[in-house]
């Protein structure tokens, strides 16, 4: 990647205690994060993709610092040039860096206040920065809700008045407004229509392409991230197992769960070959990840090496990182 | 052509609310065949789980059975009108778990919290015996219990002597739908119902469960409706497809026709607009203009006019177009293909 990277996310942990009883004794940990590493360039989405449960939403989470990290550095290029280490700011010092890192939610319906008007939930983030004036806060959100695609006369309407995938532009439109350097998107289609989905994804890719927005593009479907990203990340029990462009991902899949995740999606052509159970078992426990490689008691390729020593990721061709100690020799199938 | 083992018609399930009335079902017809899987695809709120509930009765009040029919057979016999039925009566309990089962959309929900999964199922065993002893003999518990454990057994659940004994809530959401699936097949249904069976899991889990689905469904030929709405389980799992919008039914036919010669606006519009694995990466999709719109905000004439590229002016929005023939076992409900053919409004 030749651009410099504006997110450079080193070595991430995040462990969460798990407690019982009365006395909230701590039995165990759950590795929720585990030693995250991949950068994200100026202008790029970066898809993080993974089946529930292994650890996007708490990395992302890290980054937007919305919780702290338990190791870890989270380096973020500041608007004025300056490399910072998010995970052990405070809240202070994180105050002026926020507007620079927005985020996106899954669910449109919760993350606007439903007693504000539509100028204020977006203009808000603009009255929190200082922009006082209301005529100038009025341009500003006219301009950010044509530039997702709504009617800036609506603004003066409340969020019940409108559809969720019209919420979701308003959502987006908000976290827009502070001009940020980084914006999180955690699922930001699944909670809406088939129907609909389409326009926020299109939307999204506008502003990569048009204003050359950088993302960081959480989802658990495969199809959406392959819609918006330029390389993909596979989270699987907490680590990433794989790290591709997005064309090598789908069409030279290297790591066998990634090969498995992408047989599983069921594709809507009833000519297409399907019905193989790609994976059997289920995903392991992150409070007690077996040995060796996390993916060795599902995957068809194990052998006794997988099942002692944990691989390292490894870049085994240009800018594709893999976690398996078999990805040389192995010709996985992809879909194109 | 065999006799349909379902046939619903005409079907329409409203809710009296104080706001208004939400036509949740309105004019839904369908049939279903021995031994096919018919998938039911529509996005959220078009009437899916309502049309469901009401071939079982078991639709939650304000919500009423307004018009149409539901024409269930027993082998042989002649079709009883479940519409019509008590939904209380004991002829409906006959029918309700033994004849029809459902895999609901909330499997949390369908199990008791208090009771082992085992003994619920145990439970539902001997209530329906004659499923499995037809010459009227006693299923004993630990018959009961070994059935269960031979159940578990065939839906994939390892250790199923231990897991017979656990809570719903002990299991993953994976073990639980099958727990689930094992419950719907116990009483070895003619028509099994599955409502959104993998909506709430992965990928990975969701390609098992499918797959133990159609395997089921080949080894015993049980029927199934199979509702989604994800188009790509849909063309995996189904022979028929019916698709709907706004409680009505857009177009039903065979899978391959609706797949590669959709006829209705609605189908094909949805098609091209579903992100998929196989398309290139960061292309923009096609989008279908508009959002869903409110249930109580229900626009007259075709319920897809306000979002329809092909909307004819002066005719859409007036009337309500009756679901036609479009090809051969191809019918769609569009003035496109049939100008005259309006239904009820
Ligand atoms: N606040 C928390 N306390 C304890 N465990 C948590 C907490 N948040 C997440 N986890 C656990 O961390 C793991 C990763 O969760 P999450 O990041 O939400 O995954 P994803 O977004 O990929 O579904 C899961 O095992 C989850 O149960
Ligand atoms: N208990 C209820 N009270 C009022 N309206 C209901 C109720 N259940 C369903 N509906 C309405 O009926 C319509 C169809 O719902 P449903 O069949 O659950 O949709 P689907 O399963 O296709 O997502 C929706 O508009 C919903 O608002
Ligand atoms: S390291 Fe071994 S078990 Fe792990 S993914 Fe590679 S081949 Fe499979
Ligand atoms: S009836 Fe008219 S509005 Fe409805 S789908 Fe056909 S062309 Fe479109
Ligand atoms: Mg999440
Ligand atoms: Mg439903």
């Amino acid at each position: 990647m030749s651009a410099p990277a504006l997110l450079d996310v080193r070595h991430l942990r995040k462990t969460f205690s798990i407690r019982r009883g009365f006395s909230r004794k701590v039995v165990g940990q759950v590795r929720a994060v585990d030693d995250v590493s991949f950068t994200i360039a100026e202008g790029e989405t970066l898809g993080l993709v993974g089946e529930s449960g292994c650890g996007k939403t708490t990395t992302a989470r890290c980054i937007l610092r919305a919780m702290t990290p338990t190791s870890g550095e989270i380096l973020f290029r500041a608007a004025d040039g300056r490399v910072v280490d998010l995970a052990p700011l405070s809240r202070a010092e994180l105050r002026p860096l926020r507007p620079q890192i927005q985020m996106v939610f899954q669910d449109p319906f919760g993350s606007l206040n439903p007693r504000m008007t539509i100028f204020d939930n977006v203009g808000e983030p603009l009255l929190v920065n200082g922009l006082r004036d209301r005529r100038a806060r009025l341009d500003r959100v006219a301009s950010l809700l044509e530039l997702t695609g709504l009617r800036p006369e609506l603004m003066h309407r409340f969020p019940h008045a409108f559809s969720g995938g019209q919420r979701q532009r308003i959502g987006i439109a908000r976290a827009l407004a502070t001009e940020p350097r980084l914006v999180v998107a955690d699922e930001p289609v699944s909670a809406l229509d088939v129907s609909v989905q389409a326009q926020v994804l299109n939307l999204l890719l506008e502003l990569r392409t048009r204003l050359h927005q950088t993302f960081l593009f959480v989802a658990h479907d495969l199809a959406v991230v392959k819609h918006v990203s330029d390389r993909v990340a596979v989270m699987y029990v907490g680590q990433l197992v794989e790290l591709a462009t997005t064309e090598a991902i789908f069409g030279r899949p290297r790591h066998p769960y990634t090969a498995a995740l992408l047989r599983a999606v069921p594709v809507p052509d009833p000519h297409a070959p399907g019905g193989d159970v790609a994976l059997a078992g289920e995903v392991a426990n992150p409070a007690a990840p077996p040995s060796g490689c996390y993916f060795h008691p599902r995957c068809p390729f194990t052998t006794e090496t997988c099942r002692r020593e944990p691989p390292a990721l490894r870049e085994v061709a240009a800018g594709h990182l893999v976690r398996c100690h078999r990805a040389e020799e192995l010709t996985l199938q992809g879909v194109g | 052509m065999t006799t349909p083992v379902l046939e619903v018609k005409d079907l329409r399930v409203h809710f009296l609310l104080d706001e208004g009335v939400v036509r949740a079902v309105d004019g839904v017809s369908f049939d279903v065949h021995p031994g096919q899987v018919v998938g039911i695809v529509g996005e959220s709120g078009c009437g899916k789980s309502v049309t469901v509930k009401a071939i079982l009765q078991i639709v939650e009040p304000p919500g009423r059975i307004v018009g149409g029919r539901i024409l269930f057979r027993k082998d042989g016999a002649s079709a009883a009108d479940l519409a019509e039925l008590d939904p209380k009566g004991a002829a409906m309990r006959a029918i309700r778990g033994a004849e029809i089962a459902l895999i609901p959309q909330e499997p949390m929900a369908a199990f008791s919290p208090v009771h082992t999964v085992g003994d619920q199922i145990i439970e539902a065993l001997r209530l329906h015996q004659r499923q499995w002893r037809p010459e009227g003999s006693r299923l004993s518990r630990g018959e009961a219990r070994q059935l269960t454990v031979e159940l578990f057994r065939s839906v994939g659940i390892s250790m199923p002597a231990e897991r017979v004994d656990a809570y719903s809530w002990q299991l993953s959401g994976g073990l639980r739908q099958r727990a689930m699936i094992a419950m719907a097949l116990s009483c070895k249904p003619r028509l099994l119902i599955a409502d959104e069976p993998t909506t709430a899991i992965d990928v990975t889990t969701q390609a098992q469960i499918l797959t133990l689905l159609r395997d089921q469904q080949r080894r015993d030929g049980t029927a199934i409706v199979f509702i989604t709405h994800d188009l790509g389980v849909i063309a995996q799992m189904a022979h028929h497809v019916v698709v709907m919008y706004l409680g009505r039914v857009m177009e039903q036919g065979a899978v391959a026709d609706i797949f590669d010669a959709p006829k209705h606006p609605y189908t094909r519009a949805l098609l091209k607009s579903i992100p998929t694995v196989r398309v290139a990466p960061r292309t923009l999709l096609p989008t279908i203009a508009g959002s869903i719109p409110h249930p109580l905000g229900r626009p007259r004439g075709c319920p897809f006019h306000p979002r329809c590229p092909d909307a004819i002016p002066g005719i859409c929005a007036e009337r309500v177009p009756a679901l036609r023939p479009v090809g051969p076992g191809q019918r769609a409900s569009c003035f496109l293909y049939h100008r005259d053919e309006a239904d009820e409004p």
